[in-house]
């Protein structure tokens, strides 16, 4: 069975250090954050200027002076540091974020991301995601493994424009867990129950398949 | 406003000087800690061809989308502009022209006017549309784009407490992009929640000294909210 978006927000998570500054992108890497285990510490990252980020607050709490990058309303938690946007960037170009989780519409075997522009559609802008791409170097990508309609999303080349260029090292889809190194995807994982040749199926760019390919472990 | 008082009573006289084709960069993030006030304000003198910087461009009928309504802004310089109807329609339609820009970029581009830094080197938006047209340089050998620095004839911005100085202090998030946005105005004009006297502020906990300042105007706010989310207690 492919992954939920709990499941895939899960098996990032197991990706986290104690002790690491994350900045998680909006939609299932926001997720991410429900699934920190409670013998960690974690600091979330949120690029219009808020380190420390905590949960949604209570009625009772709103303040709309206080929000996260997706604009929604947030609290801080004890601890947290509020800077500048400059100085937001400064911690993400300056490679002080430990691991950054976001979404993509594509990713290549040359570790090329797209996840900003379709050409033909609205273009709504990038964002901090470019900044986050080329500033990190410990980057994961959530997304399906494939389009509704079936078609790969990890391809020899991307199809539409980059938002950064050789960049990514770890993708996890609902169907794998996959590694992007020596302009090749590698197979490390699979979701429970899927099969290697269904993945082999959805991955349009080269993908190395080792004997073994363990399933994800909950 | 003689000596160091830089407090303007009216919010003609803060915006002042304003004219038609000049740029203006505005704090703010999404509807968090905008001049929502000045916004206003232009939109009353109708300046038009504006080129415009801020992060994003307001929704609908809030922010910097009113200045939409009456087809002031000529140019967007922005890294998000997903949120308003209007700016779809201008955009699609050619009467808007829009410079998306990374989020950091923008910010730096800032920083870096106000700070008289003519242009920086970044990896970010290398082999991107971003870099098309940019030179591009390499060090340690990695590739880096050249991104210019942004300046305002007015910059405007939001922040919770100033003194006559025009000494200022964000609230929480509401800081974002004015800090650097009030470096970079030939003419900078913050609007405030209150006016403190001087001395009031702690010298080492101001975010933005009133050197970069040149009016200063106490305004309320509405501070409407974009994304409304709660826990249950």
């Amino acid at each position: 069975m492919a992954l939920t978006r709990e499941q895939l927000a899960q098996r990032v998570a197991q990706e986290l250090e104690d002790g690491f500054y994350v900045n998680l992108g909006i939609g299932i890497p926001t997720l991410v954050a429900n699934y920190v285990p409670d013998s960690m510490e974690v600091m979330l990252q949120s690029e219009n200027g808020l380190l420390g980020m905590g949960p949604f607050p209570t009625d009772e709490e709103i303040d709309a002076d206080m929000i996260n990058a997706g604009k929604q309303t947030v609290t801080a938690i004890d601890g947290a540091s509020i800077f500048s946007s400059a100085e937001s960037f400064a911690m993400i170009r300056g490679g002080h974020v430990d691991l950054t989780v976001l979404g993509a519409f594509e990713v290549d075997v040359s570790g090329n991301i797209a996840s900003w522009m379709i050409p033909g559609k609205l273009i709504k802008g990038m964002g901090g995601a470019m900044d986050l791409v080329a500033g990190a170097d410990n980057i994961i990508v959530t997304m399906t493994h494939a389009s509704k309609h079936g078609e790969s999303k990890l391809l020899a080349s991307c199809s539409l424009p980059l938002t950064g260029a050789a960049c990514i090292k770890k993708v996890v889809t609902d169907l794998a867990y996959i590694e992007i190194t020596d302009g090749k995807f590698w197979l490390r994982e699979r979701a429970p129950g899927v099969s290697v040749e269904e993945i082999v199926k959805l991955t349009a760019g080269e993908l190395v398949v080792p004997e073994h390919v363990p399933e994800m472990q909950f | 406003m003689a000596g160091f008082n830089k407090v303007v009573t009216s919010y003609e006289d803060a915006m002042a000087g304003l004219g038609d084709n000049m740029t203006v960069i505005a704090g703010g993030f999404g509807l968090c800690g905008i001049p929502e006030n000045l916004i206003a304000q232009i939109k009353t003198m109708g300046t038009k061809g504006l080129t415009v910087v801020s992060n994003n461009c307001g929704i609908d009928g809030f922010g910097l989308g009113i200045l939409l309504e009456d087809r002031q802004i000529k140019k967007m310089v922005a890294s998000y502009v997903g949120e308003n109807k209007l700016f779809e329609d201008q955009l699609l339609s050619g009467e808007l022209e829009v410079e998306l820009t990374p989020q950091g970029t923008l910010a730096e581009k800032m920083r870096a006017g106000g700070a008289g830094i003519p242009a920086f080197y970044t990896a970010t938006g290398f082999g991107t549309p971003v870099g098309d047209g940019k030179e591009v340089r390499e060090f340690n050998g990695r590739s880096y784009i050249m991104e210019e620095a942004i300046k305002g004839d007015f910059a405007i911005v939001k922040a919770w407490k100033a003194d006559r100085y025009g000494n200022l202090v964000y609230r929480h998030t509401a800081q974002n992009f004015n800090p650097l946005a009030a470096t970079a105005g030939k003419i900078t004009v913050v609007e405030v929640e209150e006016i403190v006297e001087p001395g009031e502020l702690e010298p080492s906990q101001i975010h933005t000294p009133g050197i970069y300042v040149d009016r200063v105007i106490l305004g309320s706010f509405e501070k409407r909210i974009e994304q409304r989310t709660v826990r249950t207690a």
